[in-house]
């Protein structure tokens, strides 16, 4: 809005972490984008943390290193941080903070949006309702993604939980309905960064994908930025442009650091693992940004990806994510094969809306159900069998272990680059209760076993 | 007029408002951002600001509310979903932004009934007037007390017209009303009436009781929010508030529109019609995430005043908390434990405490159920939200993550809740209090014995110890689980929930009675007990023909 030049502060009072004290600002409003010179004329970016009278607080994305307080100019931009927004975005390749990396020109649109985006009406969300296929059996048949839900990715380390985000990122589909995909990469680095633009290479090429690339050599705080410029493009193809969107954030283990380390910078009060006690809120704010609105065809489905410190699923980071999204993929070390999804300890909070006739199959939910079953009493047993040996188990648990295999093998265990339809998955997935006697499957109507049941009756 | 000085976040320092009182509104920048002063000095106040304050600058405008922070109340209420001020979002536009506020209003009128003639000396509290089609109840305008020297006569009028003039005083149909303190009554009420929820492990083993207080800790995936919507949706009171503070926005579209389709078996209307939601969804502003509570307490006053059984159930404390703590980050208050203020535990207390059955002002007799959940960070129940709650409630619904993976929902765990209420609840009905214990005690009993069958294996334990191990299964699964989603199942009358468990009872004394005559325990295990354990999903007079049936069964062993 202003046409006149901005004023250039100059009078820098502290230089600390990624922060710079700027001193004599006037009207200079919070969260609002400031831009610093360097001496020798490199741009940086920043936001507006703290303003109190004519002292401002401004975080620079892309780092302090370099600065000298004597040369350093600030200026602001009068208003909080936006980004064009449009179909521009489909098929281009950006930094974290939304700068080309593909020798495309920068992106533009006629629409902008704040990134910080807005809260949404609850009462004119739709409850989500129609599935994301994914191609990876373990998931459509047992936590199905649906269409405006947002669910966590957990991993312990050295699982690829990378390989599996791109996995799902580039076989996932609405059927005939428009879909994009926004791959947002926090910390990656650049070994882990190939690997996933090389999987996502096809459905890069149909420019269905947008990528934001920010790596583990990045700036830290630039990543602050990373989630919250995907949502906003995505908030604008889904509900303007009537696309679904399947927004992959992935790592946001190392988005929380980098919120720990500018919380740590200004001395904040640190809550739990000194995090900021405002970790809930603020990963709300980009968990939150998926869903329907009532009367508009597109929908955003959200799509954390974190790794666990040690494993340990209580750790800030999970046990938040898990408490604001709707359900979760456990990637864990224990379950030996590609993909490692931990089926007992995953769960889709939305499947119920989102399967069933017309959607995926009538009997999906009574056939998940059924699995996740015989495996929790498989798992009873293989227990018991570590403290009675095998051969001791009662012949029913024997025919549930050999049914908690058949999983493994047929239908958890898949490929990199393996999609599986959803026929496919289902004909699996039947193979799988199959294995054991019609009498143990209560949960499945007589129907659905007479057109699905391949054992002996 | 006032100028803001500093703003970080939610917290906004302002000066020059001279007169400014605490917890006072005041209107900030260009935008009329609505905040609340929580600290004074001098000449400068500090404000917690309720909105997005991205833009708000140092030298912007501040201007006094001149009231404390207040929500609107009137027949409007039922049936509506509102933010954490209490501001109509039904009908409001897609996105929320403060800048250009798109928030419905309550505007429209309403059918008046004069209850007390001109002239008439009221009594503070009591009815002067009704309105009709307010929801499934009569709304009732309550007397500030005094000569009634107007009334209006029946017929239509506006949201805000003045209804009554009463001792000087004008009397509307809607009113504003500070949220932070409570709303005065006459006395307390000591006897207990339970308040009935339609859950059997509730109403039998872990009772409330009206005007009592309840938590519900759990970590996440353990089905808190279920089971408080299948409370919100099957127990009996007049008014329910459901408060959504901080949770997922879906999933208050989905209480929403769940709501919305459920008949009220009590009233043939539709359940959403006695319901009040107030929707602080994760995402929405921080700070009225903390009023939320308050303005959902208040709003259950006001209907408690009316003599009307109010429930108040709130999802999650653990968010009020954590807004606490942010702001007294911000504001460089000393933290105490974990962070939070060291007014966590009296804030708390002091929000339990405006549960209660009372007698009204008025004479009439309504009551405040406070139903709040607590998300403790890694399921963690030392920490300091759930340890505090757990001091000041009566009642507790701990949930258990093992029974959740199990998928033995509702996951309350019998070992770890607790309720103070169920002994008075019981003392005048011994059959229940007996069947209580007994189910109690067998749960307690199987418990022991799982821990020592997974020592020395369930085929070493002597013949009455397995019985007491299938006593267990039979209970968990028979009578304990009960599934949300089965239309016979969902909610369960108490007269049912004793059928079951009587059923339950006698057969496994059945059981008992066999192994002590002879009969080998694996005989006893291995007959099908299906029937029984199906009989929470069959019509009620089915129960006892399907005990008679399973007894039958077992005569075979004899």
């Amino acid at each position: 809005m202003t046409t006149w030049a901005p004023i250039e502060y100059t009078d820098v009072a502290e230089l600390r972490g990624p922060l710079v004290v700027v001193q004599g600002v006037q009207n200079v409003g919070w969260d609002e984008y400031a831009t610093i010179t360097l001496e020798s004329g490199e741009r940086r970016h920043g936001l507006v943390l703290d303003v109190d009278r004519d002292l401002a607080v401004v975080q620079v994305l892309e780092g302090t290193g370099g600065l000298r307080a004597e040369t350093t100019r600030v200026t602001f931009a009068g208003s909080p941080l936006r980004i064009p927004v449009g179909a521009g975005w489909r098929g281009r390749v950006c930094n974290g903070r939304g700068r080309p990396l593909d020798g495309g020109p920068p992106v533009f649109g006629h629409d902008s949006a704040p990134v910080a985006g807005l809260p949404m009406n609850p009462t004119v969300r739709e409850p989500p309702a129609e599935p994301v296929i994914t191609g990876v059996s373990a998931v459509d048949a047992l936590t199905t993604l649906v269409r405006g839900q947002k669910m966590a990715v957990f991993a312990e380390s050295g699982l690829p939980h990378l390989e599996f985000a791109a996995q799902v990122a580039a076989q996932a589909h609405t059927g005939d309905a428009p879909f994009s995909v926004i791959f947002a990469a926090m910390g990656l680095t650049h070994g882990d960064a190939g690997t996933v633009r090389d999987i996502l290479d096809t459905r890069s090429s149909a420019a269905e994908l947008t990528v934001l690339l920010n790596l583990a050599g990045d700036p830290v705080i630039e990543r602050l930025l990373t989630p919250r410029i995907a949502l906003t493009v995505a908030e604008h193809l889904a509900f303007v442009l009537r696309r679904h969107v399947l927004v992959v954030l992935a790592d946001m283990t190392s988005y929380c650091e980098a919120l720990r380390e500018v919380s740590t910078a200004r001395g904040e009060i640190p809550a739990r693992r000194a995090y900021p006690g405002y970790l809930y809120s603020d990963l709300a704010s980009i968990y939150e940004r998926c869903g329907r609105i009532r009367g508009r065809p597109g929908s955003v489905t959200v799509l954390p990806v974190l790794s666990m410190p040690a494993g340990d699923i209580t750790h800030p980071v999970p046990d938040l994510t898990g408490y604001i999204t709707e359900g979760q993929i456990l990637l864990s070390r224990e379950v030996t094969s590609y993909p490692h999804i931990d089926p007992l300890s995953s769960l889709s909070r939305m499947m119920r809306a989102g399967v069933g006739a017309g959607r995926t199959r009538p009997e999906h939910l009574d056939l998940a159900a059924q699995i996740q079953a015989g495996l929790s009493r498989a798992r009873q047993a293989g227990e018991l069998a570590d403290v009675v040996g095998e051969s001791a188990l009662s012949p029913a648990d024997r025919r549930y272990l050999a049914m908690a295999e058949a999983f493994r093998t047929r239908l958890l265990a898949q490929r990199p680059d393996e999609v599986r339809t959803l026929e496919e998955t289902f004909e699996r997935a039947w193979q799988v209760v199959s294995v054991l006697p019609r009498g143990e499957l209560s949960m499945l109507s007589e129907e659905s076993l007479e057109a699905g049941y391949e054992g002996e009756s | 007029m006032g100028t803001v000085t500093r703003v970080n976040g939610p917290l906004v320092e302002v000066e020059d408002l001279p007169g400014a009182a605490m917890y006072e509104l005041v209107l900030l920048g260009p935008h009329k951002l609505p905040g609340e002063i929580v600290s004074l000095r001098g000449g400068s106040a500090t404000a917690q600001a309720y909105e997005y304050t991205g833009g708000l600058a140092p030298g912007d405008p501040a201007e006094r509310g001149g009231s404390p922070v207040s929500a609107l109340l009137g027949p409007h209420l039922l049936g509506g979903v509102y933010d954490g001020l209490l501001r109509p979002l039904t009908g409001a536009g897609p996105w929320l932004d403060p800048a250009v506020p798109t928030l419905a209003s309550v505007a429209r009128s309403w059918p008046f009934t004069p209850l007390v003639e001109q002239g008439r000396k009221t009594a503070p509290g009591t009815a002067i007037g009704r309105v009709e089609g307010a929801g499934s109840l009569a709304y009732l305008v309550l007397s500030p007390g005094g000569e009634v020297s107007a009334i209006r006569q029946p017929g239509r009028c506006a949201h805000d017209a003045v209804v009554a003039v009463v001792g000087g005083a004008e009397v509307r149909l809607t009113r504003r009303q500070p949220v932070r303190s409570a709303l005065p009554y006459a006395s307390r009420l000591d006897e207990t009436v339970p308040l009935i929820t339609g859950q059997r492990v509730i109403d039998l083993l872990l009772p409330v009781c009206l005007g009592g207080t309840a938590a519900v800790p759990g970590g996440f995936g353990t089905g808190k929010t279920v089971l408080l919507q299948q409370v919100a949706k099957w127990c009996d009171a007049d008014v329910v508030v459901y408060i959504g503070c901080g949770e997922r926005g879906n999933e208050m579209a989905d209480v929403v529109a769940e709501l919305a389709e459920l008949p009220d078996p009590r009233t043939g209307g539709r359940l959403s019609d006695r319901t009040v939601v107030i929707a602080n969804t994760s995402n929405m502003p921080m700070m009225a995430r903390e009023t939320s509570i308050y303005t959902g307490v208040t709003v259950a006053e006001h209907f408690r005043d009316m003599g009307y059984v109010a429930v108040v159930i709130a999802d999650s404390t653990s968010r009020w908390a954590e807004a606490r703590r942010e702001f007294a980050s911000r504001s460089g208050t000393l933290p105490a434990e974990e962070g939070y203020p060291a007014d966590l535990a009296s804030a708390l207390a002091a929000f339990y405490e405006r549960a209660g059955r009372v007698v009204t002002l008025g004479g009439a007799t309504g009551s405040v159920t406070i139903i709040g959940a607590v998300s403790p960070p890694g399921g963690d129940l030392t920490e300091p939200v759930t340890a505090q709650t757990e001091r000041f409630v009566r009642t507790l619904w701990a949930l258990d993550r093992d029974l959740a993976y199990a998928r033995h929902y509702p996951a309350i765990s019998w070992r770890e809740s607790f309720s103070r209420d169920a002994d008075a609840l019981t003392r005048d009905d011994p059959a229940n209090a007996a069947r209580r214990a007994r189910v109690g005690g067998l749960l307690a009993e199987a418990d022991r014995l799982t821990a020592l069958a997974e020592l020395v294996g369930a085929g070493a334990l002597p013949a009455h110890e397995r019985i007491g191990l299938l006593a267990g299964r039979l209970l968990r699964e028979g009578f304990l689980r009960q599934s949300s989603l089965s239309s016979l199942d969902a909610y369960c009358r108490p007269e049912r929930t004793a059928l079951i468990a009587d059923a339950l009872l006698a057969v496994l004394a059945r059981c008992l009675d066999l192994v002590e005559r002879g009969v080998p325990a694996a005989a006893v295990e291995d007959r099908d007990f299906s029937p029984l354990l199906r009989a929470k999903e069959a019509p009620e007079e089915e129960v006892e023909a399907r005990r008679d049936t399973v007894l039958n069964d077992l005569e075979t062993l004899r």
